[in-house]
């Protein structure tokens, strides 16, 4: 199983914290289609004898684009790739985008899931966050898309805000629950190089972000979703049974999946290959009729650090099964040899073979990983 | 015998000393251009990459001229403050020096000090105006300083430029027509002078020595006056670009021995050689037995690696006479070795070849001097303190000495004001202050060695903007007040950052301490108090936070290659941390206090 993911690289303005790649030109949007449906030619033979069974818009916001485009990429993947029966099909959208005539189109087009970028209910927090929507129109177009038959759709909400204290944090974990989704992404706002709100910290305008506040809310979330009956199946996602996100899945199941579109990412095997992040430099070379990526080959070490990297991540964590079965038996006795402090101090647990994360020390999973590396 | 010439050269570090040599080597055609790797005098990598010349050794050049053929021994010296006692024996097995001056730079602390040690064994100096094809080049003035130094004449002073070659026929023949033949009676009983020593895996160790009086001859019994061991030589010869066995070394000449000695302190730098029959009455003047000026703990990261770091110490005492080690222990940080370095250089050395040659890593605990201590209840004995844990309980304590050295500092004026108040800061006492020209100054100060161990060097450079150089001489033990300042990490002490430190500075140094620890040590799952105490009582705190947050919120496609790479390297990092208790420190931090102004 593997899945396809399509990089729509514009966006209508610059939200502080993103480090993605993005243009807020979108002037450029209909050579850009062109190009990413001429590279999925080009890479009809990247999958070999995989079938497919996830396709997934993001960006940037892929809710930019107009509706033949949608209707374009998902005929040329459907064209072009060998397709598993009801594959899932994912849009990124801003609520603003989302009128009913978009949802009607978008669920015309074959898109079956949606990925709401709520990110906050309250306008103050998106006004900080510089988000192009309000707080009403989140509300009003979860509704929507529910009455134009979407019921798989995930919301993202950002926790660890300034001035949002605890209180205000629960009351958002609230009315996401309130709006009834099946799937939730929650980030804790994390403040990357090169992004406007680094260079207000850095400047002085702004005050560092507060870890304390963010692991406490960090475990508010959890608890609450928990409680709603929601599984914790990754650091930052929560699913009601039956609903996981099945594309972000297998980046963190080690399976192939194929990016296209700029600084887009695929990985098949022992490589690792990546987009140029140029919306420029990315067309013309596939105009040329060529690839603009470059690539690393992955040894066994590599592979191994990333499979625990990945796996501790989710909530069935790690399978010694499947270590023993892909790598050479040293890196087993490896792991048994690391692993024995960790479980000895309560941050692992080892249950039917397979290793994980307990609840408490999830906001600590980089670490730990870390901790039982090859090196 | 009249013609061989012995000399030596003398230069500040990068003042091109060894470029010099390669290219009087080239020119006496003692080297083809096959062998010719730049800086030939220099063997060790580490020598090559930091510039500066740790082991001296000597080469044997042959010159001709319408006079005749004539030997030429250059011997060289290793060029840092830590091996004075190592260029003074370098320095006594020659007749003659040249003066190697940076014509951009002028004349340093070094050379000066150097340059009086040559004037006390009456060693003829020729001054050579180096680098004179650099833009920056300002020989006028340089010259003035030589002049005024040495008191020679304007056209004793040979410009040159060992990168172009300029100069060099004129340096060989200044070295046979100004440096005198060596004087010494063939016939008399065997005293040949060691001034070096170096370590071949195959052959044990090979000692560089001049022969003074007498001869000494290829498999006879000689006898090594100071330590009293006897060895026969079994090969003795000259030393070309490779090592040429002869039957017979005669007064004046430079040569080697190889005589089965494994290890190298028994060889001793300054030692007489002299035949079983017909031994000599007395040794050269001159000889002492090194002894280190600068202590620290030396420890494997990995406990494990005890018996390692104790055969890969071995192994460079091989060829390091001046190390000196003993096992210790550390409640924090196990077993290890207490080791003795000629000074801070020295023990960067050690350290780096340490991890470079021998794949070991080591910690590297707070240095300190040594310190002579007093107890009330037999003041007349001294105690020698090597290690803060031998600190004797202060209520008992008579009083305690530590070593002062004798500084000479050379900069620029401009920056005579800044170097004084850090002297003043480290305790000094002006002693002289020479103006050597308008604009260079030379500063005597008698400083304690302590405060040249506690991060002297950098400031010094810092402040002077690199324009000055230190030379020091140990000047004897003198009565100070020094407590014992305790770093404790969530209230247990971990004793290998414990420091001696002068009692009016130890507030002022607990608090850096306290800081420089909270920047270096990583932050871990739980919040850790860092306190500074004399004693029971704290007199600096710091708290480093807790990691509440160690987690990337984002983890798909594109971010996973980039994120292993960053938890690879945070693993790296952890393999050589030491955990203390449960906390896990990185190696630097044991040496923090030494940069506690960057």
């Amino acid at each position: 199983m593997a899945g396809l993911y399509l990089h729509i690289p514009f966006c209508r303005q610059a939200c502080v914290y993103c480090d993605f790649h993005f243009s807020t030109s979108l002037k450029y949007r209909e050579p850009m289609v062109n190009a990413i449906l001429r590279e999925m030619e080009l890479q009809k033979d990247f999958f070999k004898g995989e079938t497919l069974q996830s396709l997934y818009f993001g960006g940037g916001t892929p809710s930019v684009l107009e509706h033949e485009e949608i209707v374009a990429l998902v005929q040329k993947a459907f064209k072009t790739f060998r397709w598993a029966e009801n594959p899932e099909i994912t849009l990124e959208a801003n609520p603003d985008d989302l009128s009913q005539e978009k949802l009607t189109q978008l669920k015309a087009a074959g898109i079956n899931r949606l990925s709401i970028g709520v990110q906050s209910f309250r306008d103050s927090d998106l006004q900080f966050m510089n988000r192009s929507h309000n707080a009403e129109q989140s509300i009003s177009c979860l509704q929507n898309a529910r009455q134009a038959g979407f019921n798989n759709i995930t919301l993202d909400l950002i926790y660890g805000l300034p001035n949002m204290d605890d209180e205000a944090w629960k009351d958002q974990v609230r009315q996401a629950l309130n709006l009834g989704v099946p799937h939730i992404s929650s980030y804790a706002l994390t403040v990357e190089p090169r992004t406007a709100l680094h260079h207000k910290i850095e400047k002085g305008e702004h005050r560092p972000l507060d870890e304390e506040q963010a692991a406490r809310q960090f475990k508010i979330l959890w608890e609450m979703l928990d409680k709603a009956g929601f599984e914790h199946y990754e650091v930052s996602n929560f699913a009601r049974p039956g609903f996981r996100a099945r594309h972000n899945s297998s980046y963190w199941q080690g399976r192939p999946y194929l990016g296209v579109g700029p600084s887009a990412h695929s990985f098949r095997a022992m490589h690792r290959y990546w987009n140029v992040s140029n919306n420029a430099l990315y067309r013309k070379a596939i105009e040329k009729g060529e690839l603009a990526q470059e690539y690393e080959e992955l040894s066994e070490k590599d592979r191994f650090n990333e499979y625990l990297m990945t796996a501790l991540r989710t909530r069935e964590g790690l399978d010694l099964l499947e270590i023993e079965k892909t790598f050479a038996p040293e890196y087993s006795y490896y792991l048994m040899k690391e692993v024995e402090p960790v479980l000895g101090k309560g941050q692992l647990h080892l249950q039917n073979r397979r290793l994980f994360i307990p609840q408490e020390w999830r906001f600590h999973s980089d670490g730990i990983a870390a901790s039982l590396f090859y090196i | 015998m009249k013609n061989i010439r012995n000399f030596c050269i003398i230069a500040h570090i990068d003042h091109g000393k060894s470029t010099l040599a390669d290219r009087l080597l080239e020119s006496t055609q003692t080297i083809s251009d096959r062998d010719k790797k730049d800086q030939l005098l220099d063997d060790m990598d580490l020598e090559r990459e930091r510039g500066i010349t740790i082991k001296s050794h000597a080469i044997q050049m042959v010159y001709k001229n319408g006079e005749g053929e004539f030997t030429l021994n250059l011997i060289d010296t290793p060029g840092h403050v830590d091996f004075s006692y190592e260029v003074s024996r370098a320095i006594a097995a020659c007749e003659g020096a040249l003066l190697v001056v940076d014509a951009a730079q002028g004349i340093q602390a070094q050379t000066i000090s150097n340059l009086y040690l040559a004037l006390e064994h009456d060693l003829e100096i020729i001054p050579v105006l180096n680098k004179i094809d650099l833009p920056s080049a300002n020989p006028e003035e340089v010259k003035d300083q030589i002049i005024d130094l040495i008191g020679c004449d304007e056209s004793d002073i040979i410009p040159a430029s060992a990168k172009t070659g300029m100069g060099i026929s004129e340096i060989l023949e200044a070295v046979v027509q100004r440096i005198p033949a060596p004087v010494g009676d063939p016939d008399a009983p065997l005293q040949a002078l060691i001034f070096d020593s170096v370590y071949n895996p195959y052959r044990g160790i090979e000692a560089f020595f001049k022969v003074v009086n007498g001869r000494i001859r290829s498999g006879e019994a000689v006898k090594f006056m100071a330590t009293g061991h006897q060895y026969g030589a079994d090969e003795i010869g000259v030393l070309r670009l490779k090592q040429e066995p002869r039957k017979e070394i005669s007064a004046g000449n430079v040569g080697y021995i190889i005589s089965g000695i494994k290890q190298a302190k028994e060889v001793k730098v300054g030692d007489t050689i002299t035949a079983m029959e017909k031994p000599a009455k007395e040794a050269i003047a001159g000889f002492e037995n090194v002894k280190p000026m600068v202590f620290a703990g030396i420890y494997p990261v990995d406990t494990e690696d005890f018996e390692e770091l104790r055969a890969s110490l071995e192994k460079l005492q091989l060829n390091d006479a001046s190390l000196t080690f003993e096992p210790e222990s550390s409640a924090a940080l196990g077993f290890g070795f207490r080791c003795g370095f000629l000074g801070m250089l020295h023990m960067e050395i050690v350290q780096e070849r340490l991890e470079r040659e021998f794949d070991m890593t080591v910690i590297t605990t707070v240095p300190n001097v040594s310190y002579r201590a007093y107890l009330k209840k037999n003041p007349e004995k001294e105690i020698i303190i090597n290690n803060p844990s031998e600190f004797p309980d202060p209520s008992t304590l008579d009083h305690i000495e530590e070593p002062y050295i004798k500084a000479q500092i050379i900069t620029k004026s401009d920056y005579v004001g800044g170097i004084m108040n850090l002297c003043i800061e480290k305790r000094g006492i002006l002693k002289n202050q020479v103006y050597l020209t308008s604009e260079r100054v030379e500063l005597s100060f008698d400083l304690p060695l302590t405060e040249i161990v506690f991060d002297f060097y950098d400031r010094l450079k810092t402040i002077s903007r690199g324009y000055a150089s230190l030379d020091y001489h140990p000047l004897g033990y003198r009565e100070t007040e020094m407590v014992k300042v305790d770093i404790m990490l969530n209230g247990d002490p971990v004793d290998a950052l414990s420091a001696l430190i002068h009692r009016d500075n130890a507030y002022d140094l607990g608090k850096k301490m306290c800081e420089k620890l909270r920047e270096l040590i990583p932050r871990q799952q739980f919040m850790i108090a860092i306190q500074a105490a004399i004693g029971a009582k704290i007199i600096a705190r710091e708290t480093l936070s807790a990691l509440r947050k160690d987690v990337t919120a984002k983890c798909y496609g594109g971010d996973i290659s980039r994120k292993r790479k960053l938890l690879e390297k945070q693993k790296a990092g952890k393999k050589r941390m030491r955990q203390v208790g449960n906390v896990e420190i990185p190696q630097q931090a044991f040496l923090a206090v030494l940069k506690l102004n960057d």
